[in-house]
């Protein structure tokens, strides 16, 4: 049941990742984003990491991209961008992004054996993650908050119109 | 159970996917897009490497990865709006005011 629901989120991730590559108009790009995003997800929740998929969901799909569609629907396109004319970039960029696999492939086998999964560990609780959280990882979890504003701060005054604009 | 090499080798091909994106797609907004699936793809290697070595340490670790792509997204699509209201575009090869 488990590796059905595992090559369901797998194929369904992949998937729409390519329609995200192929998809001209950016709107159904971020849409076909949320799916990808959804579906690992729910391979979190599989992993036994049920916080991180409603993180996941919750954060990415739901807050992240509903920004992305925004900022698409204030630059509003119109007609979307056009493919690439010149043939031999994309497959250029293809054969570099295959590259790129062969030699991840090439390392993680070079790798010393990483333990395979062999036995059932229990999935872990929000508690235990809010205990770790607070403890120790105390400094880190309060440096983020610093981060965020900082991040909030620095978009809001990116984005603030001039009064000589 | 699901082995753990499964989770590994789909984190290998959705940041391949992320990169051939990146290449192929010609507007800022798209090839941030592809900048996130890449980090997706590094956080389903750390919670199966989580799962495999129960070492409950790498979920937050990728909690703490989504919190800065949270911040990240914020910034950079402030910068996106700011180009595109410089520019009127956000094709990348409008954008070579660098170029030589």
């Amino acid at each position: 049941m488990a590796i059905l629901l595992f090559f369901l989120f797998a194929a369904l991730a992949v998937g729409s990742v390519f329609g995200m590559i192929v998809s001209r108009n950016q709107a159904y790009s971020a849409l076909f984003l949320v799916l990808a995003f959804a579906c690992l997800g729910g391979l979190y929740g599989l992993l036994g990491a049920p916080f991180m998929a409603v993180v996941q969901i919750i954060i990415y799909a739901g807050a992240i991209m509903v920004l992305f569609i925004f900022v698409i629907m204030m630059i509003n396109l119109g007609e979307g961008i056009s493919p690439e004319k010149k043939k031999w970039t994309i497959a250029a960029g293809v054969f570099m992004g295959l590259i790129l696999l062969a030699e991840i492939v090439f390392a993680i086998k070079g790798a010393p054996a990483v333990p395979m999964i062999g036995r059932e560990v229990a999935g872990t609780s929000p508690i235990e993650i809010g205990r770790l959280l607070f403890t120790k990882y105390l400094y880190p979890f309060e440096i983020t908050s610093i981060l965020i504003i900082a991040a909030l701060v620095g978009a809001v005054v990116l984005v603030k119109k001039r009064d000589g604009e | 159970m699901i082995p753990a090499g499964y989770f590994f080798i789909l984190s290998v091909v959705l940041f391949a996917l992320g990169i051939i994106a990146f290449f192929l797609k010609r507007d800022l907004i798209t090839q941030f897009m592809a900048i996130e699936i890449m980090l997706n793809a590094a956080n389903l290697a750390f919670l199966a490497l989580a799962r495999s070595s129960n070492f409950l340490d790498a979920q937050v670790i990728v909690f703490f990865i989504i919190t800065v792509a949270a911040a990240e997204a914020a910034i950079g699509l402030a910068i996106v709006l700011l180009i595109f209201r410089k520019k009127k575009t956000i094709k990348t090869e409008a954008l070579n005011s660098m170029k030589g």
